[in-house]
């Protein structure tokens, strides 16, 4: 056996480690992808939504008879029919109701009133014009603190009697949940005894995660077998097809659910929305298959928002810079309906990571959720459960209290990173992170930016704007970042009463190629390839050979779906154990075979050998062939696994990054000059699709931290929802990215992968916001919240004398 | 509603149909002729997801009524691969360089860069920035869109192929 021949057959397999070009691209770049509004089924009809002008209003009267007169108008369902199905309130994943279609009175602006249901979709669109409905309007409240005061009018008169929620006391008609974590009384001690202490609300406005493609969904019910098939934009189809047993009262085993290729999803994707379940309800009704495609206003006007977090936040510390305390109070905007996606015992996610990357002895939290005249929705935006506005708000926080203390930002971070020594660390909030080298990434990444050089610069800088030889100011933002990913451990994480395990089925067929299923779902990730990559190094079988499969809930087993970064640290351990299942049947042919124990044999890249004799070895294709044919006695034919892991903890991917930027003080125009992102997810499988990830992640949080809002003014109504006035960055505006990596396995980890999917926008969001603060601390700015927009930045310069 | 008979070219083939004046481009294409390459991603024209070639330009075709498209010859994803299946460069770059994730702006995207890449064979980073600025991608940040585009360009310009900077 020479060295030569193992490296070559290791690369040939396209194992871990490789940039495996994907396997997905073939019919990507051909047109040939299938996403839910491709498919056409015989006789199909098209749904579209009559929807709410009001905010909030009481209706009066709905009068279908226009628009059911119009011919090619199979039906108009409203409230009024679903009242009988006990359909028109659905559970939301957070333990609330969402009015599927609204019953009495609307809550928010675009809010699902009527469903018509017609021959194509022109005449579905001319017969939503055509149904009347009469309105009452009513007070809104869009402002969660004007939400909460004394007499503030009732948004959900449906719970008004009801003292208490899904988690708890409700101290307020509005007021959905209290939840808090930490020791409070240590905390207010530590606070009592500072040397230092800085407070600010930090607000982390209302966006909306836009994947391209919107909502869509195709209902098929077969009534002569009584089984139900449903294609649609699911990130965790398995628990779509148990919602709907549910609500819909069909046996699970007569739903099929199939998510195909997804357009983007980024959280957008994960709640079940009016428009799913009236695509159902509407093919049960008429017998003949139901396609509804939202539209783009409706996407960014109704389904699943992201942040719309208020963040009080409060550091204390010693005058040398070492924090003592954290403490946090939250306002949570959560909309008219709480239809949070987060696993069912944290109605704030994991927002008790706001600890951040730093050894704080003691700190509490505590959040408010409230409801408004906004769309439902929530957590969504590429992020683990509300992480990225944990990290937000200590990103911030560590910025202002590093002016307090006239300390480099970078120098404050550095003296409370949590050391190598500590992990795992248990933090003060109750977390145990698992592994990591923070202060190597943090001296990597100040030293390839040149950190010195540019504060000397900005030093200059400032003197120069100050002399009045510039109207450029510089801004150098910082963000260390830890996440917590890959929900999760059943002990603590589960959805619905259901585990937050992941599973992967594979069967090797008699040529030694193979199929892997997997309860995941790829939405752009790459799945068909790396998971493929994961199983080739664990099994011996080349990438190239391994179909992987997902979204079709009667093939694939049960799994939670994708989305907070959860398919790697999740179903990537599920795929690595059923790999490592084959591999041990086969040692057993491989030792019937050569006729030695099994402890006797060696596995080398793709095979078997006998120790000490090498010539003596059975490749994994022999094995595979034999598992048909000649398996020891008493063993099963065949070669398959499965298996559900159900991760022992979560894993915390962190980074450094720093965002260097020039504004120009009289436009407020930014332009990002340079941005370096060093990532450390654990081990890397594709290096390729990581980077990729990492620029797209990244020019997201910048289009979060430099323009994007969705924006209500009084009356409730959305200001911006369309590509015309909500800010999705071009290949123009968008930087270029910098990427690098330290390389920290998660000890925990069958392969020691963390996730990686949502760091960069975690810790993309504050390196920018950081940046364009840290251009003003110099002349007196403490905090500006974002959208770091060119009109708020120019208003900020102004405020602070700067510009005219 | 009244139809109207209409002729056109569509990827090399001759096709007549029938449609209704208020129909637009892109469901014509998508679904009286089944070509789902093409996809409606805002309906305003904004995000390019719907792009095809008409009659040498790119035209966003949720912003095009079919009957307008009476007489003209378009080309669409579909009609981008050789017959014998090669992939045009641009596909290819798309692949090699990373230039996709969930693939849903990737027929509109690289149908734009087949017409500029026409309108400016050798671009700089920044021209080809500006020339697909039109089409918005939200997973890939489009670094590798870039260097996907610049390695058709060399591609059909036939320079031969550097190591991808990493």
């Amino acid at each position: 056996m020479n060295s030569q021949s193992v490296q070559q057959r290791q690369e040939k397999l396209e194992g871990i480690g490789c940039k495996r070009k994907r396997v997905e691209d073939i019919r990507f770049v051909q047109g040939k992808g299938n996403y839910v509004d491709d498919f056409v089924f015989p006789g199909m009809v098209f749904g579209d939504f009559v929807r709410s002008p009001y905010a909030h209003a009481r209706i009066k009267k709905i009068d279908k008879s226009a628009a059911l007169a119009l011919p090619g108008v199979k039906a108009v369902l409203t409230a009024e029919d679903l009242i009988p199905l006990n359909l028109h309130y659905m559970p939301t994943l957070a333990g609330d109701v969402q009015a599927v279609l609204a019953h009495e009175k609307v809550l928010f602006q675009n809010q699902e009133v009527a469903f018509v249901i017609a021959e194509d979709r022109y005449i579905a669109a001319d017969a939503v014009e055509l149904v009347q409905v009469e309105y009452e309007e009513l007070p809104v409240l869009v402002d969660p603190f004007k939400a909460m005061e004394p007499g503030a009018p009732v948004l959900r008169e449906d719970l008004k009697d009801k003292t208490s929620g899904a988690h708890g006391p409700r101290k307020h008609p509005n007021h959905i949940f209290t939840w808090e974590a930490g020791d409070k009384q240590a905390t207010d001690a530590a606070f009592d005894k500072a040397e230092v202490t800085i407070k600010e609300l930090i607000s982390y406005q209302r966006v909306h995660p836009s994947p391209l493609e919107t909502c869509a969904s195709l209902a098929s019910m077969d009534k002569i077998n009584g089984e139900l098939t449903l294609y649609g934009t699911f990130q965790a189809p398995h628990v779509v097809r148990t919602v709907a047993s549910l609500i819909a009262g069909i046996p699970e085993h007569k739903i099929r659910v199939i998510s195909p290729d997804i357009g983007g999803g980024f959280g957008n994707k994960v709640g079940v929305y009016p428009g799913y379940v009236m695509s159902v309800v509407g093919s049960i009704v008429l017998g003949v298959p139901v396609k509804w495609t939202e539209g783009r206003i409706a996407n960014l006007s109704t389904t699943a928002f992201a942040r719309d977090y208020h963040m009080t936040g409060e550091l204390a510390a010693t005058k040398d810079g070492k924090i003592t305390g954290l403490r946090a109070h939250v306002i949570a905007n959560h909309g008219a309906f709480d239809a949070c996606a987060d696993p069912t015992k944290f109605p704030a996610g994991l927002f008790s990571i706001c600890t951040g990357s730093y050894d704080i002895p003691v700190a509490h939290v505590e959040v408010d959720g409230v409801y408004t005249n906004k769309a439902p929705g929530g957590v969504a935006y590429r992020c683990s459960f509300r992480v990225t506005e944990a990290a937000y708000m200590i990103e911030r926080l560590i910025d202002i209290l590093a002016q307090k203390l006239n300390m480099d930002p970078a120098e404050l971070r550095w003296k409370n990173l949590i050391q190598p020594g500590q992990f795992p660390y248990k933090s003060a909030l109750g977390w145990e992170y698992d592994s990591g080298n923070y202060p190597a990434a943090m001296k990597k990444a100040l030293e390839a930016i040149g950190y010195q050089n540019l504060r000397a610069e900005q030093a200059q800088r400032i003197a120069d704007f100050k002399a009045g030889k510039t109207r450029d100011l510089m801004g150098i933002g910082v963000s260390f970042f830890t996440e917590i990913v890959g929900a999760g451990p059943s002990k603590n994480c589960d959805i619905l009463g259901i585990g937050m395990f992941d599973s992967c089925e594979i069967r090797v067929h008699p040529t030694g190629a193979a199929i892997a299923r997997l309860g995941t779902k790829s939405q752009g990730q790459g799945h068909e390839t790396t998971y493929a990559q994961i199983l080739a190094t664990e099994t011996g079988i080349p990438a190239d050979r391994i179909t992987i499969e997902e979204g079709d809930t009667d093939t694939a087993p049960y799994g939670l779906g994708t989305y907070g970064s959860r398919s790697t640290p999740v179903g990537g351990a599920a795929c690595s154990r059923a790999g490592r299942k084959i591999r041990q049947k086969a040692q057993m042919i491989a030792a019937h075979l050569l006729e030695v124990h099994h402890d006797d044999l060696e596995w080398d890249v793709d095979g078997f050998y006998v120790k000490g004799a090498p010539e003596k070895r059975k490749s994994m294709k022999e094995l595979a062939w034999a598992a048909y044919n000649n398996v020891p006695p008493g063993m099963e034919m065949g070669l398959e696994a499965v298996d559900y892991y159900d991760p022992p903890n979560f894993t915390y991917p962190f980074g450094a990054y720093i965002c260097v930027t020039d504004i120009d003080a009289d436009t407020g125009e930014a332009k990002v000059r340079r941005f370096y992102a060093l990532d450390d997810c654990g081990t890397r499988i594709n290096p390729m699709i990581i980077e990729g990830q990492i620029h797209g992640g990244l020019t997201e949080a910048f289009g979060i931290a430099m323009g994007q809002i969705v924006d209500y003014d009084e009356a409730g109504n959305v200001q911006n929802a369309s590509f015309m006035d909500y800010f999705l960055p071009t290949a123009v505006e968008t930087p270029h990215w910098e990427t690098d990596y330290t390389e920290t396995p998660s000890p925990h980890h069958p392969i020691g992968a963390k996730g990686v999917g949502e760091s960069p926008n975690v810790g993309g969001v504050p390196a920018f916001s950081n940046a364009l603060n840290d251009a003003f601390v110099k002349f007196g700015g403490i905090h500006t919240q974002m959208p770091h927009t060119a009109p708020r930045i120019w208003g900020y310069a102004k405020e602070l004398g700067l510009a005219a | 509603m009244a139809k109207r008979l209409i002729s056109l070219t569509v990827n090399g083939s001759k096709v007549e149909r029938e449609v209704e004046d208020r129909r637009l481009l892109i469901h014509f294409l998508r679904e009286d002729l089944r070509l789902t390459g093409a996809h409606v991603g805002c309906e305003t024209s904004h995000c390019g997801a719907c792009t095809v070639d008409m009659d040498g330009k790119s035209v966003k075709s949720c912003t095009v009524f079919a009957v307008q498209a009476d007489g003209s010859n378009i080309r669409t994803i579909e009609g981008m691969a050789q017959a014998d299946g090669s992939l045009h460069p641009l596909q290819e770059g798309f692949r090699m360089q990373h230039g996709l994730q969930c693939g849903f702006c990737t027929p509109g995207m690289i149908m734009r860069s087949y017409r500029f890449l026409q309108e400016n064979p050798n671009p700089t980073e920044e021209e080809i920035r500006m020339g697909i600025s039109g089409n918005l991608c939200r997973c890939t940040g489009y670094q590798n869109i870039v260097k996907a585009i610049r390695y058709a360009a060399d591609k059909i310009n036939q320079i031969p192929m550097k190591e991808a900077a990493e």
